[in-house]
């Protein structure tokens, strides 16, 4: 599904990702661990797009596609969803016009035909029942006044109406109490198709126990320096990455 | 004086015309009016309340000038300053300010006045709709005139529209002067939808009494020049008023919000809430003045200004002031100049939103407060659904205009 070789990315000038190389497969669950400012949510933010981060070198392709050539809102039609790890609040633009706006495009993209008004509504009300997100939210301003826990479930909630391919869950698990974590969990759970992908950035192990990744890569200094299973994660949770950084000769 | 010669000329030419047409409370005031017009000459920039906007330079083209009265035929509680229900003479032109030259100039030449007059107690059953056409091949000034005069308990809605027709330049110059009496309420919407050619200048005077509220709201949808000042007098303890504006305005759109509250008594309110949405070249100016008298106390008073600049070339200018000679009062004044915040812009982006729906969004959100402070629901909806239409760039330009091919 996704092909990264030898990424090169930095933010004002500053290189932040050093060559990275990272392949995830139809249907995976791809763990991102590392230590802060190992460059993951740089990697999230250059997947999608996100205009404060410059490519320097290397290449990313999706399905096929070549994903740096396209704008963000083009990658995200084609079915990248990426849950922010900080939401930001946008006073005065409602969720409901803001999803209406966002699924329209989704849709037109996917040449499917527009939902009427009441179509949509009915879709926002099945889809907010499966993150527990409260009425009352979903009829004000995007992320405005929302807790860190409900901005973290109204990302979900957008994940649902939306159906990606490919989600980014970068640090979906940081402000969530244990409750939320397992709501937002099993919603990602329930919502995702058998060839639904996944990079997921965590420091925890916790939302993996629920999650269960396939693939668990160690992120350090801007690169991939180890790959395995669920275990690793496991391993790091117990002992840190010091013995990776020593391994690799960090 | 500058440019103010073709102007006296022409009303020296139209005397009797003018004369005959006019009725004498109009008359009564012209010879003071173009005396004043004479001394003051067109305000030029380095007037204080001229600061933003060059009056000179907007009314030096050769327009020629109409001279047309309202007809006989007039909506309910709508007349015509001759056939007044009332004695018109302790209002007409008494709030008006006689050291602005342009105000002088209506008042010189203006032909008739609509009279908007409401009798004690009464509410009409409709909102009162005041449509200004300006259609004509030659390029052509317009002065007119609007009294209100709202009597003891009164209520009424007025809604000022103003259009254009064909591409011809359009100068309109607009002088209303407003009377709430004793526990009235008036609210008077203005919405502008012109073009590019037109200039627009309105002074508006509200005077108000005892617990008295007035609502001005006036929206800059499709413009050319345009220069509207309101200025309030709140003469009686417990009166209130709500100024409020929203403007959108791109290519080389000019809007000049100019505004003075006076509170000359204890005990009054005043609310102002003006917003512009700049795209494009389009220059803004807000400058708003609360003034609050020596033994004004308890006054309480709020002013924003927030704008939000979408390009680097469109520019603001805001000034809100205050000057206070009481010591027990609540007044804040604010204004905020912005552009468009990238992180929203990219979270939008990240769902798919193309960068042009999302510009939509944001600008639509921030103007949208304005249009909800308006109490009445058909209007607002219509406002709401008039300035998603003006974002998406389909309103004026569309309809017939030619100039914005």
């Amino acid at each position: 599904m996704l092909k990264i070789e030898n990424l090169h990315a930095s933010i004002n000038g500053k290189e932040i990702l050093k060559g990275v190389n990272l392949t995830i497969r139809d249907g995976e669950i791809h763990a991102i661990m590392g230590t802060n400012g190992a460059g993951k949510s740089t990697l999230s933010n250059v997947i999608v797009g996100n205009p404060m981060y410059e490519v320097t070198q290397g290449k990313i392709t999706f399905n096929g596609h070549n994903l740096l050539d396209m704008k963000p809102d083009e990658r995200a039609n084609m079915g990248i969803f990426m849950s922010f790890q900080q939401p930001v609040e946008i006073p005065g633009v409602s969720m409901t016009n803001f999803m209406r706006a966002a699924v329209n495009a989704r849709y037109k993209a996917q040449g499917r035909e527009q939902l009427s008004a009441g179509d949509f509504l009915k879709l926002m009300r099945e889809k907010r029942k499966i993150v527990e997100l409260d009425t009352k939210l979903t009829s004000r301003s995007v992320n405005e006044g929302f807790s860190g826990g409900e901005k973290k479930r109204n990302e979900i909630f957008q994940m649902a109406m939306l159906e990606p391919e490919f989600c980014i869950l970068d640090e979906t698990d940081s402000g969530l109490d244990v409750d939320a974590l397992r709501i937002v969990a099993e919603g990602f759970n329930k919502l995702r198709k058998p060839d639904t992908s996944a990079m997921v950035i965590t420091h925890y192990v916790r939302l993996l126990d629920y999650l269960k990744p396939d693939v668990v890569s160690v992120m350090i200094d801007g690169r991939i320096v180890k790959t395995g299973d669920a275990s690793l994660a496991e391993k790091i949770e117990k002992t840190g990455f010091d013995w990776i950084k020593e391994e690799v000769g960090l | 004086m500058n440019g103010t010669r073709q102007y006296t000329d022409f009303f020296n030419d139209v005397r009797d015309t003018l004369y005959a047409r006019s009725c004498d409370v109009m008359n009564a005031q012209r010879e003071m009016a173009l005396a004043r017009f004479e001394s003051l000459g067109f305000p030029t920039r380095k007037t204080e309340r001229y600061k933003y906007t060059d009056a000179g330079l907007d009314f030096e083209p050769d327009y020629g000038i109409a001279l047309s009265t309202l007809t006989d035929e007039l909506p309910k509680y709508c007349h015509r300053i001759c056939n007044a229900p009332i004695d018109v003479t302790p209002y007409y032109n008494s709030i008006a300010d006689r050291n602005d030259a342009v105000v002088c100039l209506n008042t010189m030449l203006s032909v008739d006045t609509l009279l908007v007059y409401i009798p004690r107690n009464t509410r009409p059953e409709h909102p009162i709709q005041i449509s200004n056409i300006l259609k004509g091949d030659n390029d052509t000034m317009v002065n007119r005139r609007l009294l209100v005069v709202m009597e003891e308990g009164a209520e009424a809605d007025i809604i000022i529209t103003d259009h254009a027709v064909n591409d011809s330049r359009f100068l309109t110059n607009q002088v209303i002067e407003a009377f709430a009496s004793e526990n009235s309420h008036l609210n008077i919407y203005e919405i502008e939808e012109t073009h590019l050619l037109c200039t627009r200048y309105s002074n508006v005077y509200i005077h108000e009494s005892r617990n008295a509220s007035v609502r001005h709201t006036s929206l800059s949808l499709f413009n050319g020049h345009t220069r509207n000042t309101c200025n309030v007098q709140l003469a009686s303890e417990g009166s209130e008023v709500n100024l409020n504006g929203c403007v959108i305005a791109d290519k080389m759109q000019r809007v000049d919000n100019n505004t003075r509250i006076e509170h000359l008594v204890p005990h009054c309110t005043s609310n102002e809430l003006y917003k512009y949405v700049l795209d494009d070249s389009a220059t803004g100016a807000f400058a708003g003045i609360v003034y609050v008298s020596e033994g004004a106390q308890k006054t309480s008073s709020a002013m924003t200004n927030a704008n939000l600049c979408a390009t680097d070339s469109a520019r603001m200018y805001t000034q809100p002031m205050l000057e206070i000679y009481a010591d027990d009062v609540k007044c804040s004044h604010g204004s905020t100049v912005g552009q468009l915040g990238e992180d929203a812009l990219f979270y939008m982006m990240q769902r798919g939103i193309g960068i042009d729906e999302a510009r939509l969004l944001l600008k639509s959100a921030f103007i949208t407060e304005v249009v909800e402070t308006i109490p009445l629901e058909p209007l607002r909806d219509r406002l709401h659904f008039q300035v998603d239409k003006r974002l998406r760039g389909e309103l004026s330009k569309c309809e017939g205009c030619k100039l914005c091919k």
